[in-house]
Protein backbone atom coordinates (compact mmCIF):
# COMPACT_ATOMS: atom_id res chain seq x y z
CA UNK A 1 0.00 0.00 0.00
CA UNK A 2 1.61 3.15 -1.30
CA UNK A 3 0.40 6.66 -1.28
CA UNK A 4 -0.04 9.06 -4.23
CA UNK A 5 -0.84 12.38 -5.13
CA UNK A 6 -0.82 15.58 -7.80
CA UNK A 7 -1.64 18.64 -8.07
CA UNK A 8 -1.61 21.33 -11.82
CA UNK A 9 -2.12 24.72 -11.79
CA UNK A 10 -3.85 26.15 -14.78
CA UNK A 11 -3.15 29.40 -15.56
CA UNK A 12 -1.18 30.87 -12.43
CA UNK A 13 2.39 29.49 -10.21
CA UNK A 14 1.51 28.33 -6.38
CA UNK A 15 3.92 27.08 -3.37
CA UNK A 16 3.79 23.40 -5.35
CA UNK A 17 6.18 22.09 -2.67
CA UNK A 18 4.42 23.47 0.26
CA UNK A 19 0.91 21.90 -1.28
CA UNK A 20 2.25 18.44 -1.86
CA UNK A 21 4.44 18.23 0.87
CA UNK A 22 0.86 18.50 2.85
CA UNK A 23 -1.01 16.45 0.30
CA UNK A 24 1.30 13.47 0.95
CA UNK A 25 1.58 13.98 5.18
CA UNK A 26 -2.19 13.26 5.18
CA UNK A 27 -1.41 9.95 3.38
CA UNK A 28 1.92 9.09 5.53
CA UNK A 29 -0.31 6.09 6.60
CA UNK A 30 0.05 4.57 3.26
CA UNK A 31 3.79 3.94 3.88
CA UNK A 32 6.57 6.57 5.08
CA UNK A 33 9.47 3.99 4.45
CA UNK A 34 10.34 7.11 1.78
CA UNK A 35 9.05 10.25 0.26
CA UNK A 36 9.38 11.53 -2.83
CA UNK A 37 8.46 14.92 -5.06
CA UNK A 38 8.52 15.62 -8.90
CA UNK A 39 8.31 19.38 -8.79
CA UNK A 40 7.62 21.36 -11.96
CA UNK A 41 9.41 24.70 -11.08
CA UNK A 42 8.75 28.13 -12.44
CA UNK A 43 12.57 28.66 -14.49
CA UNK A 44 13.50 30.97 -17.40
CA UNK A 45 13.50 27.50 -19.36
CA UNK A 46 17.53 27.83 -20.35
CA UNK A 47 19.48 25.93 -18.52
CA UNK A 48 19.08 22.00 -17.62
CA UNK A 49 18.93 21.08 -13.84
CA UNK A 50 20.00 17.99 -13.10
CA UNK A 51 19.20 16.27 -9.73
CA UNK A 52 21.51 13.22 -9.05
CA UNK A 53 22.57 11.24 -5.97
CA UNK A 54 26.37 9.89 -5.52
CA UNK A 55 25.16 7.53 -2.83
CA UNK A 56 22.28 6.27 -1.01
CA UNK A 57 20.96 7.35 2.13
CA UNK A 58 21.86 4.91 4.92
CA UNK A 59 20.08 5.88 8.05
CA UNK A 60 17.46 4.25 10.72
CA UNK A 61 15.15 1.69 7.93
CA UNK A 62 17.48 1.53 5.13
CA UNK A 63 18.68 -1.31 3.02
CA UNK A 64 21.73 0.10 1.68
CA UNK A 65 25.09 -0.62 2.67
CA UNK A 66 27.09 1.88 4.57
CA UNK A 67 29.84 3.62 2.41
CA UNK A 68 32.91 5.80 3.10
CA UNK A 69 31.32 9.32 2.98
CA UNK A 70 35.03 9.73 0.93
CA UNK A 71 33.94 7.97 -2.05
CA UNK A 72 30.80 10.84 -2.51
CA UNK A 73 33.30 13.20 -3.11
CA UNK A 74 35.27 11.17 -5.58
CA UNK A 75 32.14 10.32 -7.49
CA UNK A 76 31.25 14.25 -7.11
CA UNK A 77 34.61 14.96 -8.82
CA UNK A 78 34.14 12.49 -11.67
CA UNK A 79 30.94 13.57 -12.34
CA UNK A 80 32.24 16.98 -12.85
CA UNK A 81 34.76 15.53 -14.97
CA UNK A 82 32.32 13.93 -17.40
CA UNK A 83 29.90 17.26 -17.54
CA UNK A 84 33.03 19.02 -18.99
CA UNK A 85 33.85 16.20 -21.18
CA UNK A 86 30.65 16.39 -22.31
CA UNK A 87 30.44 19.72 -23.04
CA UNK A 88 28.12 20.97 -20.01
CA UNK A 89 28.67 23.84 -17.81
CA UNK A 90 27.96 23.79 -14.24
CA UNK A 91 26.09 27.57 -13.93
CA UNK A 92 25.05 26.80 -9.77
CA UNK A 93 26.24 23.59 -7.86
CA UNK A 94 24.16 22.98 -4.93
CA UNK A 95 25.19 19.80 -2.31
CA UNK A 96 21.77 19.62 0.05
CA UNK A 97 23.10 16.64 1.41
CA UNK A 98 26.52 14.58 1.21
CA UNK A 99 24.95 11.96 -1.23
CA UNK A 100 22.53 14.35 -2.86
CA UNK A 101 23.30 17.29 -5.72
CA UNK A 102 21.25 19.66 -7.47
CA UNK A 103 23.17 21.09 -10.66
CA UNK A 104 22.03 23.79 -12.82
CA UNK A 105 23.66 23.08 -15.97
CA UNK A 106 24.35 24.74 -19.86
CA UNK A 107 23.98 22.22 -21.98
CA UNK A 108 23.17 22.91 -25.50
CA UNK A 109 22.31 19.29 -26.93
CA UNK A 110 19.46 17.52 -26.74
CA UNK A 111 21.26 13.73 -26.75
CA UNK A 112 20.23 13.15 -23.40
CA UNK A 113 20.57 9.61 -23.50
CA UNK A 114 24.64 9.22 -24.02
CA UNK A 115 24.79 12.51 -21.58
CA UNK A 116 22.82 10.15 -19.04
CA UNK A 117 24.70 7.14 -19.84
CA UNK A 118 28.14 8.50 -19.14
CA UNK A 119 26.89 10.72 -15.79
CA UNK A 120 25.44 6.91 -14.76
CA UNK A 121 28.28 5.43 -16.22
CA UNK A 122 30.19 5.94 -12.36
CA UNK A 123 29.10 3.41 -9.85
CA UNK A 124 27.07 4.56 -7.33
CA UNK A 125 25.73 7.73 -9.41
CA UNK A 126 22.27 7.94 -10.50
CA UNK A 127 20.52 11.10 -12.00
CA UNK A 128 17.07 11.69 -10.28
CA UNK A 129 15.88 14.02 -12.62
CA UNK A 130 16.65 15.74 -15.44
CA UNK A 131 14.62 18.50 -17.10
CA UNK A 132 14.43 22.56 -17.44
CA UNK A 133 11.86 22.38 -15.35
CA UNK A 134 11.36 19.02 -13.20
CA UNK A 135 13.07 18.06 -9.92
CA UNK A 136 13.21 15.20 -8.60
CA UNK A 137 13.58 14.84 -4.89
CA UNK A 138 13.22 11.59 -2.89
CA UNK A 139 14.74 10.10 0.43
CA UNK A 140 13.47 7.90 3.43
CA UNK A 141 11.27 8.96 5.67
CA UNK A 142 7.48 10.78 5.87
CA UNK A 143 6.79 13.93 3.42
CA UNK A 144 7.49 16.39 5.90
CA UNK A 145 10.71 14.75 6.83
CA UNK A 146 12.15 15.38 3.33
CA UNK A 147 10.57 18.44 2.54
CA UNK A 148 12.25 19.63 5.92
CA UNK A 149 15.48 18.06 5.07
CA UNK A 150 15.35 19.74 1.38
CA UNK A 151 13.77 22.33 2.17
CA UNK A 152 11.21 22.50 -0.43
CA UNK A 153 8.57 24.22 1.41
CA UNK A 154 9.04 27.55 -0.71
CA UNK A 155 9.40 25.98 -4.16
CA UNK A 156 6.78 27.79 -6.27
CA UNK A 157 5.76 25.97 -9.81
CA UNK A 158 2.78 25.19 -11.70
CA UNK A 159 2.59 21.14 -11.09
CA UNK A 160 3.77 18.41 -8.83
CA UNK A 161 2.97 14.43 -8.37
CA UNK A 162 4.35 12.44 -5.30
CA UNK A 163 4.72 9.17 -3.62
CA UNK A 164 4.53 7.96 0.14
CA UNK A 165 6.01 4.27 -0.22
CA UNK A 166 5.48 1.18 1.56
CA UNK A 167 8.60 -1.02 0.61
CA UNK A 168 6.81 -3.83 -0.56
CA UNK A 169 8.96 -5.52 -3.10
CA UNK A 170 12.23 -3.74 -3.48
CA UNK A 171 14.58 -2.28 -0.85
CA UNK A 172 14.09 0.69 1.28
CA UNK A 173 16.61 3.24 -0.49
CA UNK A 174 16.48 6.47 -2.83
CA UNK A 175 16.86 3.96 -5.98
CA UNK A 176 13.72 1.88 -5.43
CA UNK A 177 11.34 5.28 -4.12
CA UNK A 178 9.47 7.14 -6.49
CA UNK A 179 9.05 9.42 -8.56
CA UNK A 180 10.84 7.89 -11.46
CA UNK A 181 12.13 10.18 -14.17
CA UNK A 182 11.23 9.33 -17.36
CA UNK A 183 14.90 8.44 -18.34
CA UNK A 184 15.85 9.61 -21.02
CA UNK A 185 13.17 12.39 -21.87
CA UNK A 186 13.70 15.55 -20.12
CA UNK A 187 10.81 16.49 -17.53
CA UNK A 188 9.22 13.40 -17.53
CA UNK A 189 8.33 11.59 -14.44
CA UNK A 190 6.21 8.97 -13.19
CA UNK A 191 4.38 7.90 -9.20
CA UNK A 192 2.60 4.30 -9.04
CA UNK A 193 0.87 2.71 -6.64
CA UNK A 194 0.10 -1.14 -7.22
CA UNK A 195 1.86 -3.98 -8.16
CA UNK A 196 3.50 -5.02 -11.92
CA UNK A 197 2.82 -8.49 -12.49
CA UNK A 198 4.73 -8.81 -15.87
CA UNK A 199 7.61 -7.04 -14.71
CA UNK A 200 10.42 -8.70 -15.99
CA UNK A 201 8.95 -9.29 -19.15
CA UNK A 202 8.73 -6.17 -19.83
CA UNK A 203 11.98 -5.38 -18.95
CA UNK A 204 13.98 -7.66 -20.50
CA UNK A 205 12.13 -6.31 -23.72
CA UNK A 206 13.03 -2.67 -23.01
CA UNK A 207 16.72 -3.58 -21.89
CA UNK A 208 17.09 -5.41 -25.07
CA UNK A 209 15.51 -2.20 -26.93
CA UNK A 210 18.07 0.27 -25.22
CA UNK A 211 16.46 1.35 -22.03
CA UNK A 212 17.56 1.16 -18.59
CA UNK A 213 16.71 0.74 -15.29
CA UNK A 214 18.28 1.77 -12.04
CA UNK A 215 16.45 -0.26 -9.38
CA UNK A 216 14.03 -3.80 -9.06
CA UNK A 217 10.98 -1.23 -8.11
CA UNK A 218 8.35 -2.95 -10.57
CA UNK A 219 7.18 1.03 -10.47
CA UNK A 220 10.14 2.11 -12.39
CA UNK A 221 8.63 0.37 -15.92
CA UNK A 222 6.25 2.27 -16.23
CA UNK A 223 8.55 5.92 -16.24
CA UNK A 224 10.39 3.48 -19.19
CA UNK A 225 7.15 1.93 -20.64
CA UNK A 226 6.32 5.72 -21.40
CA UNK A 227 9.61 7.02 -22.30
CA UNK A 228 9.93 3.62 -24.77
CA UNK A 229 6.61 4.79 -26.35
CA UNK A 230 7.06 8.23 -26.52
CA UNK A 231 10.58 7.63 -28.30
CA UNK A 232 8.68 5.69 -31.27
CA UNK A 233 6.90 8.82 -31.57
CA UNK A 234 3.34 8.55 -29.85
CA UNK A 235 2.01 10.63 -27.36
CA UNK A 236 2.13 10.82 -23.69
CA UNK A 237 -1.94 10.22 -23.81
CA UNK A 238 -1.41 7.84 -26.34
CA UNK A 239 1.40 5.76 -24.42
CA UNK A 240 -0.59 5.90 -21.14
CA UNK A 241 -3.81 4.45 -23.00
CA UNK A 242 -1.86 1.56 -24.37
CA UNK A 243 -0.04 0.65 -20.92
CA UNK A 244 -3.45 -0.21 -19.92
CA UNK A 245 -2.92 -3.56 -21.82
CA UNK A 246 0.89 -3.60 -22.10
CA UNK A 247 1.34 -3.80 -18.18
CA UNK A 248 -0.46 -6.32 -16.44
CA UNK A 249 -1.34 -6.29 -12.95
CA UNK A 250 -2.97 -3.45 -10.54
CA UNK A 251 -2.45 -0.07 -10.87
CA UNK A 252 -3.56 3.33 -10.67
CA UNK A 253 -0.43 6.09 -11.91
CA UNK A 254 0.18 9.63 -12.41
CA UNK A 255 2.62 11.46 -15.17
CA UNK A 256 4.39 14.83 -15.41
CA UNK A 257 5.74 16.58 -18.58
CA UNK A 258 6.65 19.63 -18.56
CA UNK A 259 3.32 21.42 -19.23
CA UNK A 260 0.61 18.39 -18.29
CA UNK A 261 -0.16 16.29 -15.83
CA UNK A 262 -1.65 12.70 -16.46
CA UNK A 263 -3.62 9.58 -14.26
CA UNK A 264 -4.09 6.38 -15.93
CA UNK A 265 -6.05 3.92 -13.66
CA UNK A 266 -6.06 -0.14 -14.54
CA UNK A 267 -9.00 -1.86 -16.10
CA UNK A 268 -9.93 -3.45 -12.50
CA UNK A 269 -9.50 -0.36 -10.53
CA UNK A 270 -8.11 -2.03 -8.03
CA UNK A 271 -6.08 0.68 -6.67
CA UNK A 272 -8.00 3.91 -5.43
CA UNK A 273 -7.75 7.24 -6.61
CA UNK A 274 -9.59 10.37 -5.52
CA UNK A 275 -9.83 13.42 -8.02
CA UNK A 276 -10.96 16.79 -7.82
CA UNK A 277 -11.14 19.04 -10.89
CA UNK A 278 -11.84 22.96 -11.47
CA UNK A 279 -10.54 24.91 -14.76
CA UNK A 280 -7.86 26.51 -11.71
CA UNK A 281 -6.62 23.50 -10.16
CA UNK A 282 -6.98 19.99 -10.87
CA UNK A 283 -5.62 18.06 -7.44
CA UNK A 284 -5.94 14.18 -7.29
CA UNK A 285 -4.83 11.75 -4.05
CA UNK A 286 -4.92 7.83 -3.31
CA UNK A 287 -7.23 9.43 -0.46
CA UNK A 288 -10.04 12.18 -0.19
CA UNK A 289 -7.87 14.02 2.74
CA UNK A 290 -4.94 14.05 0.80
CA UNK A 291 -6.91 17.03 -1.11
CA UNK A 292 -8.85 18.38 1.60
CA UNK A 293 -4.93 19.43 2.88
CA UNK A 294 -5.11 22.07 0.56
CA UNK A 295 -8.53 22.28 -0.33
CA UNK A 296 -10.98 21.86 3.29
CA UNK A 297 -13.98 23.41 2.49
CA UNK A 298 -16.55 21.61 0.56
CA UNK A 299 -15.96 20.11 -3.16
CA UNK A 300 -16.94 17.59 -5.35
CA UNK A 301 -14.39 14.84 -5.86
CA UNK A 302 -14.96 11.55 -7.79
CA UNK A 303 -13.30 8.43 -8.16
CA UNK A 304 -12.56 7.94 -12.16
CA UNK A 305 -13.57 4.65 -13.17
CA UNK A 306 -11.39 1.75 -14.50
CA UNK A 307 -9.56 1.76 -17.72
CA UNK A 308 -9.43 5.66 -17.38
CA UNK A 309 -6.88 8.15 -18.75
CA UNK A 310 -6.98 11.79 -18.27
CA UNK A 311 -4.53 14.43 -18.76
CA UNK A 312 -4.33 18.20 -18.09
CA UNK A 313 -2.41 20.83 -19.45
CA UNK A 314 -1.10 23.97 -17.27
CA UNK B 1 -22.06 -42.40 1.34
CA UNK B 2 -25.18 -40.33 0.92
CA UNK B 3 -27.44 -41.71 -1.47
CA UNK B 4 -27.51 -40.04 -4.19
CA UNK B 5 -29.97 -41.99 -6.64
CA UNK B 6 -33.18 -40.46 -6.33
CA UNK B 7 -31.98 -36.83 -6.78
CA UNK B 8 -33.75 -35.52 -9.66
CA UNK B 9 -33.89 -32.52 -8.58
CA UNK B 10 -31.50 -31.87 -6.45
CA UNK B 11 -27.58 -31.97 -7.07
CA UNK B 12 -25.42 -34.46 -6.28
CA UNK B 13 -23.26 -32.05 -3.82
CA UNK B 14 -26.83 -31.25 -2.16
CA UNK B 15 -27.80 -35.38 -2.16
CA UNK B 16 -23.95 -35.10 0.07
CA UNK B 17 -24.87 -32.91 2.04
CA UNK B 18 -21.96 -30.81 1.02
CA UNK B 19 -24.83 -27.83 1.51
CA UNK B 20 -28.40 -27.68 2.12
CA UNK B 21 -29.30 -24.06 1.21
CA UNK B 22 -31.79 -23.96 -1.48
CA UNK B 23 -30.97 -20.57 -3.72
CA UNK B 24 -33.89 -20.09 -5.48
CA UNK B 25 -36.19 -17.21 -3.34
CA UNK B 26 -33.78 -16.46 -1.19
CA UNK B 27 -34.20 -12.84 -1.71
CA UNK B 28 -37.54 -13.55 0.42
CA UNK B 29 -36.05 -15.25 3.30
CA UNK B 30 -36.86 -13.52 6.81
CA UNK B 31 -34.24 -13.96 9.35
CA UNK B 32 -36.09 -13.41 12.58
CA UNK B 33 -39.26 -13.75 13.69
CA UNK B 34 -40.82 -10.12 14.71
CA UNK B 35 -42.59 -11.45 17.14
CA UNK B 36 -39.54 -12.49 19.36
CA UNK B 37 -37.72 -8.62 18.35
CA UNK B 38 -38.34 -7.77 22.22
CA UNK B 39 -35.56 -10.38 22.60
CA UNK B 40 -32.82 -8.66 21.44
CA UNK B 41 -31.00 -6.42 22.97
CA UNK B 42 -28.08 -4.74 21.53
CA UNK B 43 -24.86 -3.47 24.17
CA UNK B 44 -24.36 0.00 23.57
CA UNK B 45 -27.70 1.19 22.37
CA UNK B 46 -30.14 3.90 23.88
CA UNK B 47 -33.26 5.32 23.75
CA UNK B 48 -33.32 8.76 21.96
CA UNK B 49 -35.44 11.19 21.12
CA UNK B 50 -35.45 12.23 17.42
CA UNK B 51 -36.11 15.70 18.78
CA UNK B 52 -33.70 16.68 20.79
CA UNK B 53 -30.67 17.75 18.60
CA UNK B 54 -27.35 18.64 18.66
CA UNK B 55 -24.24 19.87 16.30
CA UNK B 56 -20.90 18.56 16.43
CA UNK B 57 -18.15 19.67 14.81
CA UNK B 58 -15.36 17.02 14.11
CA UNK B 59 -13.01 19.26 12.21
CA UNK B 60 -9.98 18.31 15.28
CA UNK B 61 -11.28 15.27 16.32
CA UNK B 62 -9.70 11.74 14.95
CA UNK B 63 -12.44 9.51 14.28
CA UNK B 64 -11.88 7.61 17.18
CA UNK B 65 -13.07 10.47 19.12
CA UNK B 66 -15.61 11.74 16.51
CA UNK B 67 -17.38 8.06 17.13
CA UNK B 68 -17.08 8.22 20.91
CA UNK B 69 -18.49 11.85 21.24
CA UNK B 70 -21.42 10.33 18.79
CA UNK B 71 -21.96 7.39 21.67
CA UNK B 72 -21.90 9.64 24.24
CA UNK B 73 -24.54 12.33 22.53
CA UNK B 74 -26.34 9.41 22.26
CA UNK B 75 -26.15 8.33 25.61
CA UNK B 76 -27.60 11.50 26.71
CA UNK B 77 -30.90 10.99 24.28
CA UNK B 78 -29.94 13.06 21.26
CA UNK B 79 -31.53 11.30 18.15
CA UNK B 80 -31.09 13.76 15.35
CA UNK B 81 -27.04 14.80 15.62
CA UNK B 82 -26.03 16.80 12.68
CA UNK B 83 -21.61 16.32 12.19
CA UNK B 84 -19.54 19.22 11.12
CA UNK B 85 -16.60 19.20 8.93
CA UNK B 86 -16.34 15.81 8.46
CA UNK B 87 -13.29 17.01 6.07
CA UNK B 88 -12.91 12.78 4.57
CA UNK B 89 -12.17 11.28 7.87
CA UNK B 90 -12.32 8.25 7.59
CA UNK B 91 -14.27 5.89 9.42
CA UNK B 92 -16.77 7.84 10.74
CA UNK B 93 -19.97 6.93 12.12
CA UNK B 94 -19.24 3.07 12.60
CA UNK B 95 -20.63 1.07 14.56
CA UNK B 96 -23.93 3.15 15.56
CA UNK B 97 -26.70 -0.20 16.04
CA UNK B 98 -29.21 2.31 16.94
CA UNK B 99 -31.82 4.52 16.10
CA UNK B 100 -30.91 7.62 14.85
CA UNK B 101 -30.96 10.39 12.79
CA UNK B 102 -27.36 11.20 11.81
CA UNK B 103 -26.74 14.39 9.69
CA UNK B 104 -23.12 14.90 7.96
CA UNK B 105 -22.52 18.24 6.58
CA UNK B 106 -19.69 17.44 4.39
CA UNK B 107 -17.53 14.33 3.03
CA UNK B 108 -16.42 10.99 4.57
CA UNK B 109 -13.33 9.30 3.46
CA UNK B 110 -13.06 5.21 3.41
CA UNK B 111 -15.24 2.95 5.71
CA UNK B 112 -17.79 5.83 6.23
CA UNK B 113 -21.10 4.13 8.07
CA UNK B 114 -19.62 0.47 8.10
CA UNK B 115 -21.15 -1.85 10.50
CA UNK B 116 -24.52 -0.28 11.29
CA UNK B 117 -27.43 -1.78 12.40
CA UNK B 118 -30.50 1.22 12.29
CA UNK B 119 -29.79 4.70 11.60
CA UNK B 120 -31.20 7.20 9.29
CA UNK B 121 -28.03 9.00 7.37
CA UNK B 122 -27.98 11.92 4.77
CA UNK B 123 -24.61 12.37 3.93
CA UNK B 124 -24.11 16.03 2.00
CA UNK B 125 -21.00 15.16 -0.04
CA UNK B 126 -18.95 12.52 -1.01
CA UNK B 127 -17.85 9.10 0.38
CA UNK B 128 -15.07 6.99 -0.20
CA UNK B 129 -13.90 3.62 -0.82
CA UNK B 130 -16.04 1.15 1.51
CA UNK B 131 -18.86 3.38 2.59
CA UNK B 132 -21.38 1.48 4.58
CA UNK B 133 -19.93 -1.79 4.87
CA UNK B 134 -21.82 -4.50 6.29
CA UNK B 135 -24.49 -2.39 6.90
CA UNK B 136 -27.56 -4.49 8.41
CA UNK B 137 -30.52 -2.18 9.05
CA UNK B 138 -31.22 1.90 8.54
CA UNK B 139 -30.77 3.93 5.44
CA UNK B 140 -27.86 6.04 3.89
CA UNK B 141 -28.00 8.76 1.15
CA UNK B 142 -25.19 10.51 -0.02
CA UNK B 143 -26.10 12.99 -1.57
CA UNK B 144 -22.40 13.37 -4.05
CA UNK B 145 -20.62 10.68 -5.53
CA UNK B 146 -18.85 7.48 -3.84
CA UNK B 147 -16.13 5.17 -3.89
CA UNK B 148 -15.37 1.84 -5.35
CA UNK B 149 -16.64 -1.24 -2.87
CA UNK B 150 -19.67 0.60 -1.90
CA UNK B 151 -22.06 -1.25 0.49
CA UNK B 152 -19.51 -4.10 0.34
CA UNK B 153 -21.08 -7.25 2.26
CA UNK B 154 -24.47 -5.19 3.78
CA UNK B 155 -27.18 -7.68 5.10
CA UNK B 156 -29.95 -5.11 4.85
CA UNK B 157 -31.14 -1.59 4.63
CA UNK B 158 -31.39 0.59 1.71
CA UNK B 159 -28.12 2.45 0.61
CA UNK B 160 -28.39 5.48 -1.84
CA UNK B 161 -25.86 7.47 -4.20
CA UNK B 162 -27.31 10.03 -6.12
CA UNK B 163 -24.26 10.81 -7.83
CA UNK B 164 -21.97 7.79 -9.44
CA UNK B 165 -20.12 5.22 -7.49
CA UNK B 166 -16.58 3.26 -8.15
CA UNK B 167 -15.88 -0.35 -8.98
CA UNK B 168 -17.28 -2.97 -6.66
CA UNK B 169 -20.16 -1.43 -6.05
CA UNK B 170 -22.43 -4.07 -3.70
CA UNK B 171 -19.42 -6.95 -3.54
CA UNK B 172 -20.29 -10.11 -1.79
CA UNK B 173 -23.61 -8.12 -0.53
CA UNK B 174 -26.27 -10.28 1.44
CA UNK B 175 -29.32 -8.35 1.28
CA UNK B 176 -30.74 -5.12 1.10
CA UNK B 177 -31.31 -2.34 -1.49
CA UNK B 178 -28.25 -0.39 -3.60
CA UNK B 179 -29.59 2.81 -5.67
CA UNK B 180 -27.48 4.69 -7.44
CA UNK B 181 -28.30 7.86 -9.75
CA UNK B 182 -25.49 7.94 -11.84
CA UNK B 183 -23.25 5.57 -13.55
CA UNK B 184 -21.37 2.46 -11.42
CA UNK B 185 -18.14 1.08 -12.23
CA UNK B 186 -16.51 -2.39 -12.84
CA UNK B 187 -17.69 -5.76 -11.23
CA UNK B 188 -20.48 -4.09 -9.91
CA UNK B 189 -22.81 -7.26 -7.79
CA UNK B 190 -18.92 -9.14 -8.06
CA UNK B 191 -20.03 -12.08 -6.35
CA UNK B 192 -23.06 -11.12 -4.37
CA UNK B 193 -25.61 -13.22 -2.90
CA UNK B 194 -29.07 -11.62 -2.28
CA UNK B 195 -30.46 -8.77 -2.05
CA UNK B 196 -30.86 -5.66 -4.95
CA UNK B 197 -28.90 -3.16 -6.70
CA UNK B 198 -30.33 -0.72 -9.07
CA UNK B 199 -28.33 1.76 -11.19
CA UNK B 200 -30.31 4.07 -13.43
CA UNK B 201 -27.15 4.99 -15.45
CA UNK B 202 -24.32 3.34 -17.19
CA UNK B 203 -22.56 0.15 -15.56
CA UNK B 204 -18.87 -0.67 -16.30
CA UNK B 205 -17.46 -4.39 -17.35
CA UNK B 206 -17.79 -8.15 -15.73
CA UNK B 207 -21.36 -7.15 -14.44
CA UNK B 208 -22.87 -9.22 -11.71
CA UNK B 209 -19.60 -11.20 -12.00
CA UNK B 210 -19.80 -14.55 -10.34
CA UNK B 211 -23.21 -13.49 -8.50
CA UNK B 212 -24.62 -15.84 -6.66
CA UNK B 213 -28.47 -14.69 -6.06
CA UNK B 214 -29.82 -11.72 -5.97
CA UNK B 215 -30.83 -9.28 -8.71
CA UNK B 216 -29.34 -5.87 -9.91
CA UNK B 217 -31.74 -3.71 -12.43
CA UNK B 218 -29.42 -1.46 -14.80
CA UNK B 219 -30.77 2.14 -16.39
CA UNK B 220 -28.11 2.47 -19.09
CA UNK B 221 -25.54 0.74 -20.79
CA UNK B 222 -23.43 -2.12 -19.42
CA UNK B 223 -20.16 -2.09 -20.52
CA UNK B 224 -20.39 -6.05 -20.18
CA UNK B 225 -21.80 -9.42 -18.50
CA UNK B 226 -19.40 -11.29 -15.85
CA UNK B 227 -19.57 -15.00 -15.49
CA UNK B 228 -22.62 -16.14 -14.66
CA UNK B 229 -24.86 -13.20 -14.98
CA UNK B 230 -27.57 -13.28 -17.11
CA UNK B 231 -30.95 -11.12 -18.28
CA UNK B 232 -34.04 -12.29 -16.84
CA UNK B 233 -37.57 -10.68 -17.82
CA UNK B 234 -38.39 -7.07 -15.86
CA UNK B 235 -41.88 -8.50 -14.86
CA UNK B 236 -44.64 -5.98 -13.98
CA UNK B 237 -44.28 -6.74 -10.06
CA UNK B 238 -40.59 -5.32 -10.92
CA UNK B 239 -41.66 -2.08 -12.18
CA UNK B 240 -44.15 -1.39 -9.17
CA UNK B 241 -41.11 -2.13 -6.87
CA UNK B 242 -38.60 -0.24 -8.67
CA UNK B 243 -41.05 3.02 -9.04
CA UNK B 244 -41.67 2.71 -5.06
CA UNK B 245 -38.36 2.31 -4.20
CA UNK B 246 -37.00 5.07 -6.61
CA UNK B 247 -39.74 7.27 -5.01
CA UNK B 248 -39.08 6.37 -1.36
CA UNK B 249 -35.32 7.52 -2.12
CA UNK B 250 -35.91 10.61 -3.54
CA UNK B 251 -34.15 9.80 -6.44
CA UNK B 252 -35.25 9.22 -10.23
CA UNK B 253 -38.83 9.37 -9.48
CA UNK B 254 -40.10 9.98 -12.93
CA UNK B 255 -37.33 7.20 -14.32
CA UNK B 256 -38.73 5.25 -17.03
CA UNK B 257 -38.02 1.75 -14.90
CA UNK B 258 -40.30 -0.28 -17.61
CA UNK B 259 -37.15 0.06 -20.03
CA UNK B 260 -34.58 -1.43 -17.24
CA UNK B 261 -32.39 -4.23 -17.39
CA UNK B 262 -32.95 -6.99 -15.42
CA UNK B 263 -29.80 -9.03 -14.56
CA UNK B 264 -29.36 -12.49 -12.27
CA UNK B 265 -27.10 -15.27 -11.76
CA UNK B 266 -27.44 -17.89 -13.99
CA UNK B 267 -26.72 -20.43 -11.43
CA UNK B 268 -24.09 -22.52 -13.61
CA UNK B 269 -20.57 -21.33 -11.72
CA UNK B 270 -19.85 -24.49 -11.62
CA UNK B 271 -19.34 -24.14 -15.52
CA UNK B 272 -16.50 -21.49 -14.07
CA UNK B 273 -14.55 -24.18 -13.66
CA UNK B 274 -14.54 -24.79 -17.81
CA UNK B 275 -12.92 -21.68 -18.79
CA UNK B 276 -9.65 -21.30 -20.11
CA UNK B 277 -7.43 -19.80 -18.13
CA UNK B 278 -7.21 -16.55 -19.89
CA UNK B 279 -11.01 -16.92 -19.87
CA UNK B 280 -10.74 -17.24 -15.88
CA UNK B 281 -7.83 -14.44 -15.54
CA UNK B 282 -11.18 -12.18 -17.57
CA UNK B 283 -13.48 -13.14 -15.04
CA UNK B 284 -11.20 -12.84 -11.91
Amino acid sequence: MCGIAGLIHRGKSSKVGHELQGMLQALKHRGEDSTGYALYGDTDGKNFIMRFKVGENVGEGSTSVAEDVSVYDERKKIVDNYLSELGAKIIKEERILPYSLRYEIEYDKKDLLNFSQKIESIPGVEILSMGKSLEVIKDLGNAKMVCDRYNLDKLVGTHAIGHARMATESGVDIKSAHPFWGYPFSDVSVVHNGQLTNYWNNRRSLENKGMRFMSECDSELIAVYLAEKMRDGASLEEGMKESLTGLDGVFTYFVATKDSLGMAKDTMAAKPLVLYESDELVAMGSEEIAIRSILPQEIDTYDPFDGEVKVWQI
Amino acid sequence: MANIKNTEKKTKAQAMGMHTEVLTGRTQQKFFNPDEAENFYYFGTYDVDFNKRTDLDVKDMTAAEANKEIDNLMSQGFGTIVIKNPQGKHSLGVGILNKLNLIFEGSLGYFGMGSCDGPIVRINGRVGWSCAENLMAGKVVIEKNAGSCFGAAIRGGDLICKGSVGARTGIDMKGGTIIIGGDAGAFTGFMMQRGRIIILGDVGINLGDSMYDGTIFIGGEIGSYGSDAVDSELTKNDQDWLKRKLKVAEIGENFDVSKMKKIVAGKKLWNYDNLEPTEKKGAI
